[in-house]
């Protein structure tokens, strides 16, 4: 059976060419059922679409519960601590009304016994204690022994009681921050991931010189990533053009040098470096024995040691994106400059070095963006000054257990990549990362 | 590049400093790597040359050591099963995604490589919170859920590059005579995309198999993993099995790296591209 020639299609040009083969079959199918054209048309078109969804979406289902809901939690923990809200619900309702000013009235500090009382029993004032903690030094302590006095109150006046339990009830300070954290929802954890936080009267201002950590960390991030990024670039960018302008063989050879350390994993690289790094270890050995230094010298656990051991690491991701522009380089445009009087370096700076802007720019950002979110590299070859925010985030979530500050630390950094990936997506297209 | 016979000293120079500095860069990126291979054979426990004398007891060390066997076995246990979901559940997206016309492609897509881009210690994190209220938390099963959702961006960028040298009409032609769309994909598509599929399913198994961030977050000491096996061994008890461990696993990423290397150069020729 041979299907007529459609002949010349007045809506090719709504659906494009690609549809001649579906525009063809619809064409034979009119005679059969008469339903029109367009219609059909557009029907199979539906399908189409419906069936290359039906392909994406266990995929899509997938990343958004494996990966997307766990991203939104964390970003949600930023915001969100309900323990206190949850475990003094009468304190949150008396504390609503009060006015800020002095101390709050007996039925506040009742509210405030019985909900201890409650707590105590459910062996959970701990946690009340650890949240004010945060804020307000020695008040795990001081919780903990107010809710133990607290259970064996039967009968008011609980003021003085709690004030006699522990003195910390009698400052005003006190309960504006039992205040603040009797609200689930708080921008609490971000004020303080840039060094910031409540006076005594709620008030926000900036936490005094000797405490302030996290600005510092943010900077040193920053400046770690610069350093890594502008050196795989000094470095990368000679070796680019080496491999662009040597004869197809050798380059092969010497890019699969480039890709072997490129594939070799993140934590074997890591694992080379902190044995190289060792006091005793074979860097040291090299500049002892050759008389460069004449005491063995710390290199582990340094600045130095982290930014040599990213360098390497990162080389590779900063090279190889240069290296495909510098490929699509015509020779011939350095060769007709140079012909037209142009110096050998005016011509590589005027004619050649413009034209690896595009490669430049991808592989710094892709670098430096990488960079900020190193983890294992710095917490095992770099000492205790050397750590990145990623480091910050991972303690406080599995060793401190403030979910909260690690959220909002990570929600920063989140926010820091996710800008400069866009930037790089409109730059160079995602799809064109480099991977081999 | 050879230097034209018109240069002048000063070139010359350069070109002579050019050619060193990069021999120096070539140490750099690749004596760190390989000089941990002879240490692995250090019959000290230092991690210092010259070395007193040759053994093979680190190695010994790592396969007499059930914490090291059995790390390397739910390494293995836990990539394969990785391997074969990110490769599935990768190609069919890329699949639909490389058809014409999908809607709002640019932003699924986005998402689907998202795993890629968000900081590893983020998403262990944020896998940490929500896979402890799924009961998902201290298990092999979710850990092979979080390491296939960072493995499939590789296997979707790299099956949809595949599909961009694939010439659609070749299924058409299937199609045109008479073999239903699975015949199709099995015998005319799949065929010809088989090399890129394969180096996505080498980089999912890879992602995997060198995956260190998240299982310290997700996993119990009982799910203890190579990386993981390899990380404690470099942190807690600085053991130079660890540099026997490493040598294996460079060794693991040369045979890994030859393969998706002769994988690409197969596509290419499949594809008639001409090898460079």
């Amino acid at each position: 059976m041979q299907a007529p020639d459609p002949g010349p299609m007045p809506y090719a040009h709504e659906y494009g060419t690609r549809l001649m083969v579906s525009a063809a079959v619809a064409t034979t199918g009119i005679m059969v059922d008469g339903v029109p054209l367009k219609l059909k048309l557009r029907r199979a078109e539906r399908m189409r679409k419906l069936k290359a969804v039906g392909l994406v979406a266990p995929l899509f289902l997938f990343i958004v519960v494996s990966f997307g809901i766990p991203i939104v939690v964390m970003l949600f923990n930023s915001i969100y601590d309900p323990y206190v809200a949850k475990l003094t619900p009468r304190t949150a309702v008396a504390l609503a009304a009060w006015d800020g000013n002095d101390l709050p009235a007996e039925p506040v500090f009742e509210a405030l016994a019985l909900d201890l009382k409650d707590a105590q029993k459910a062996k959970q004032a701990a946690l009340i204690g650890r949240r004010l903690n945060y804020e307000l030094s020695g008040a795990r302590s001081k919780l903990i022994v107010s809710a133990k006095a607290a259970a064996k109150l039967e009968t008011g006046p609980y003021k003085e009681a709690l004030i006699a339990a522990d003195p910390m009830w009698g400052e005003h300070g006190t309960w504006t921050l039992l205040k603040r954290t009797t609200r689930a929802y708080t921008p609490y954890f971000f004020l303080s991931s840039i060094d910031l936080r409540y006076d005594a009267n709620g008030e926000i201002e900036p936490v005094p010189e000797g405490e302030a950590v996290y600005q510092a960390v943010f900077v040193r991030t920053l400046l770690i990533s610069a350093t890594v990024t502008a050196l795989t670039l000094v470095l990368g960018f000679p070796l680019a053009y080496l491999l662009a302008t040597l004869p197809a063989r050798t380059a092969n050879i010497l890019l699969i040098f480039v890709l072997m350390s490129f594939w070799t994993s993140l934590l074997v690289r890591t694992t080379a470096w902190f044995v190289l790094l060792q006091t005793q270890g074979p860097i040291n050995d090299f500049l002892f024995y050759t008389g460069i230094v004449g005491e063995r010298i710390q290199l582990i656990y340094t600045r130095f040691g982290t930014i040599t051991a990213m360098t390497h690491i990162q080389l590779p991701f900063t090279l190889l994106p240069i290296y495909s522009v510098m490929k699509g380089i015509s020779p011939s445009h350095v060769r007709a400059a140079r012909s037209l009087g142009a110096g050998p370096f005016y011509a590589f700076w005027r004619v050649y070095f413009p034209q690896t802007m595009p490669g430049i720019a991808a592989g710094c950002l892709l670098t430096f963006i990488l960079c900020l979110g190193y983890y294992i590299t710095p917490s095992l070859v770099g000492g205790p000054t050397d750590q990145l925010i990623s480091t910050y985030v991972a303690l406080f979530v599995s060793s401190a257990g403030n979910w909260g500050m690690g959220s909002a630390l990570g929600t920063i950094l989140l926010v820091a990549t996710l800008i400069l990936f866009f930037i790089y997506n409109r730059l160079v297209g995602i799809e064109r990362m480099r991977l081999n | 590049m050879t230097l034209p016979v018109y240069a002048s000293p000063i070139e010359r120079g350069w070109y002579v400093l050019h050619r060193v500095f990069c021999g120096c860069l070539f140490l750099y990126l690749l004596l760190p790597i390989l000089i941990i291979i002879p240490l692995s054979f250090n019959s000290e426990g230092f991690f210092t040359f010259p070395m007193p004398g040759v053994s093979l007891r680190w190695y010994q060390d790592f396969f007499g050591s059930d914490r090291w066997l059995s790390a390397l076995q739910s390494s293995a246990m836990v990539a394969i099963a990785v391997t074969l979901l990110a490769t599935t559940l990768g190609t069919l997206a890329a699949l639909g995604l490389s058809r014409a016309n999908f809607p709002a492609r640019g932003m699924v897509m986005s998402l689907l490589i998202s795993p890629l881009i968000v900081p590893v210690v983020i998403t262990a994190v944020g896998m940490f919170f929500f896979y402890d209220k799924i009961g998902l938390i201290n298990s092999y099963p979710g850990i092979i859920l979080a390491h296939t959702a960072l493995a499939t961006p590789f296997v979707v960028i790299t099956v949809t590059a595949t599909l961009m040298g694939f010439d659609q009409s070749l299924s058409r032609a299937g199609a045109g005579l008479g073999a239903p769309p699975i015949t199709v994909f099995r015998r005319v598509m799949l065929p010809l995309i088989l090399p890129g599929v394969l180096s996505g399913a080498l980089f999912a198994f890879v992602t995997s198999w060198d995956e260190v961030v998240v299982v310290q977050f997700i996993a119990s000491p009982e799910q203890r993993t190579l990386p993981k096996q390899m990380y404690s061994g470099i942190r807690d008890q600085i053991s130079p099995t660890i540099t026997a461990a490493a040598t294996l696993l460079i060794i693991f990423s040369g045979v890994m790296l030859t393969t998706i290397e002769l994988l690409r150069r197969r596509s290419e020729r499949l594809r008639g591209i001409r090898a460079t």
